[in-house]
């Protein structure tokens, strides 16, 4: 039981009263990021990297998934008290969390939207502390065309898994693969698609891109529904608490169950909002009076929120292990580490014990800490949203353009948000998907380096990705999920055949 | 991250279809493709005698980012120009709220580059606060010098991190 002996010992790292600080800290900007819009857990923790440069990158790690944690408590406040999803991935909780409001049954949707996420994220965190060690073990024996096979595997999961059209989601791909080539090539020191802009010479930050896209697209998008909040107002007390406890309690399958779902999606880089979604229908399909869910069901709370919490964590086990994020925001907490000089990866378990370790323990208290400060504080959050948006706004503007000043101190990058901004807004209008566009401007370094080194191994042969059956077998899954929409057309055409002959 | 499911069955004419901007995105990533294959070339996409060249691997990129965008575009193409035929994309409602804020970010953007972040800061507020809010003068200044100010303490003061000032600031004396 090594893992537990390093686990009390990240408790001893990350129990420290400054680093507690920082948690707290963290968790209720991460609530406030969630409640307003506008700002969500990818942005909101873009824009606040730049102020943990000058920590130690333990405490700013601490502080920086705090405010990821808080991020996913507070779009539940929104969504239930609303009818307004803060984040992407509660909108399958406003189904059944706003008609519970009306019902003025509020403070239970609220108590079983903050426990299911509680619980979720707990289980989750269980997964990476007793998986992660051993992934990370395994991992290690990987070369580069492992590291390829697994990077190709995440970016076809993309393409087989995402709602949106397939041909989008590559498009949105390569675009990142391409903004993320501009500028010197890490291998050869050579320059590319400068085209002799010496503002490109850095190439395209991929935070400036979280806050474009996510930030300032998404207050054009708030901005195009003409924003009127109103909302039902809610103060939770502990008996109110107590009881819904007693009959959560009841529906332990359906955490069970939303559990899994949101962990495998989370691992696998679906998500936490299709995780969700996938989370609801699942309750819904299984439930013996599937009418009455969207009229105010408590599981219709239950199940996304679980799910949401269990994909929002465990999309951190890869980003740790294998240093391939699972979602947009694990994807700029990985940024962080390479800022501060961590390379996020098998060795990190090795050369970092402490950081690792203070990480995965300070998961455990961050989330017992957000459950208690978001339990006694709904009231206040539900106040910050009666702020008119005429004042949100033009705030939310200044901030997103902070966020990107502070990144490289660069006035250039203001001008990229601005620029990422619309994209953002044009992209999410015409169901281009953001996140395969971020991760592969995340990624596209690493990516290209493990093929070029791949390609070197093996002098340009393609044969390498099959040279032995874990990169092989990874390939193959990769392959199966790229063509998985092809499938789809192929089965959808052969009904359609069916039936016309049918018919 | 598609929370808008924009359908909500506006009758045709009352807002822009889907086609145009869809055709507009395609020739976008067109163009980017052709930006990323030329330079490609330019920096060789074969090998060299260290191993693969600047341009091997963003070659592929551009052409397959090509060949979705063309995708994209033709089947943009198919569906005709007829309004019925489209999605909406929005309503010109809808587009003129976005506009309403769009055109005060632009000049905020431009406006920052030039003087520093506060003074545009307190100009795009109060702005806001004046032009849609319709609040008290002093609630306004009060909203649009405050924000900027803490801006300051917690960025430069607190947490060190410098921000970008402007002629104004430099005849303060910050």
């Amino acid at each position: 039981m090594a893992e537990l002996q390093n686990l009390m010992h990240g408790f001893s790292v990350a129990a420290t009263l400054p680093n507690l600080g920082f948690m707290l800290i963290g968790i209720i900007l991460g609530i406030l990021i969630g409640v307003l819009p506008g700002l969500g857990g990818a942005n909101g923790v873009a824009i606040l990297l730049p102020l943990t440069f000058s920590m130690n990158p333990t405490s700013a790690i601490i502080m920086l998934s705090c405010i990821y944690w808080g991020a996913l408590f507070g779009g539940a406040i929104t969504s239930i008290l609303f009818n307004i999803p803060g984040e992407p991935w509660s909108v399958a909780t406003t189904f059944d969390g706003y008609p519970m409001a009306q019902q003025g049954r509020a403070a239970q949707a609220l108590t079983a939207a903050f426990t299911s996420s509680f619980v979720g994220a707990i289980f989750a965190v269980l997964l990476i502390t007793f998986t992660a060690p051993w992934l990370a073990r395994f991992a290690l024996q990987f070369g580069p065309a492992e590291f390829f096979a697994v990077q190709l595997l995440t970016f076809c999961s993309f393409v087989g898994m995402s709602k949106e059209p397939p041909v989008k989601t590559i498009a949105a791909m390569m675009l990142g693969f391409a903004l993320a080539a501009v500028g010197m090539d890490s291998m050869t020191g050579q320059l590319r698609m400068t085209y002799g802009y010496t503002d490109l010479l850095k190439g395209f930050g991929f935070l400036i891109a979280v806050i474009g896209l996510f930030g300032i697209g998404e207050i054009l998008l708030t901005m195009e529904e003409g924003l009127a909040f109103k909302g039902k107002s809610a103060r939770i007390n502990f008996r109110v608490v107590w009881q819904t406890w007693g009959e959560l309690i009841k529906l332990w399958k359906l955490f069970l169950r939303s559990t899994l779902v949101g962990c495998w999606m989370g691992i696998t880089p679906g998500g936490a909002t299709p995780a969700s979604f996938m989370s609801y229908g699942m309750a819904r399909r299984m439930s013996k009076d599937p009418s009455s869910f969207g009229k105010g069901r408590i599981e219709g709370v239950v199940a996304p929120e679980t799910a949401a919490h269990a994909a929002g964590t465990a999309a951190l086990l890869p980003m740790l292990t294998l240093g391939i994020p699972g979602s947009p925001t694990a994807a700029v907490l990985l940024g962080g580490l390479l800022i501060w000089g961590l390379q996020p990866g098998p060795m990190l378990f090795i050369e970092q014990p402490d950081f690792v370790w203070g990480l995965i323990a300070s998961m455990y208290i961050g989330n017992i800490v957000g459950l208690i400060v978001v339990l006694t504080t709904v009231p206040w959050w539900a106040a910050i949203l009666r702020i008119p948006f005429s004042v949100i706004g033009p705030v939310i503007i200044v901030i997103c353009a902070i966020g990107a000043y502070t990144v490289n101190n660069s006035m250039f990058d203001v001008v990229m948000m601005l620029v990422f901004g619309v994209l953002g807004y044009l992209f999410k209008k015409l169901k281009y998907p953001l996140a395969p566009l971020v991760l592969a401007l995340v990624l596209g370094d690493m990516a290209e380096s493990s093929f070029r080194q791949s390609m070197l191994i093996s002098q340009g042969s393609m044969a390498i990705f099959f040279s032995n059956p874990l990169v092989g077998g990874i390939v193959t899954l990769a392959l199966v999920l790229l063509f998985w929409p092809v499938l789809g057309v192929i089965k959808d055409r052969l009904r359609q055949r069916e039936r016309a002959a049918g018919g | 991250m598609a929370t808008q499911e924009d359908d909500k069955g506006a009758e045709p004419g009352a807002g822009i279809g889907t086609r145009g901007p869809e055709l507009g995105v395609a020739l976008l990533l067109v163009v980017l493709a052709l930006l990323v294959i030329t330079d490609s070339l330019r920096v060789g996409t074969g090998w060299a005698d260290d191993g693969p060249r600047s341009g091997y691997f963003p070659f592929y990129v551009g052409l397959i980012l090509l060949a979705s965008a063309l995708w994209i575009g033709f089947s943009a193409l198919r569906t005709g120009p007829k309004a019925q035929a489209q999605e909406v994309f929005a309503e010109y409602s809808q587009l003129k709220s976005v506009w309403a804020i769009l055109w005060p970010m632009t000049v905020f953007v431009a406006a920052v580059t030039q003087l520093g972040i506060y003074l545009p800061s307190a100009l795009l507020i109060a702005y806001f606060m004046w032009r849609h809010g319709h609040h008290r003068w002093w609630l306004t200044a009060v909203v649009a010098i405050g924000v900027p100010l803490s801006f300051y303490l917690v960025f430069e003061r607190w947490f060190l991190v410098p921000l970008p000032k402007g002629p104004i600031e430099a005849w303060i004396g910050l």
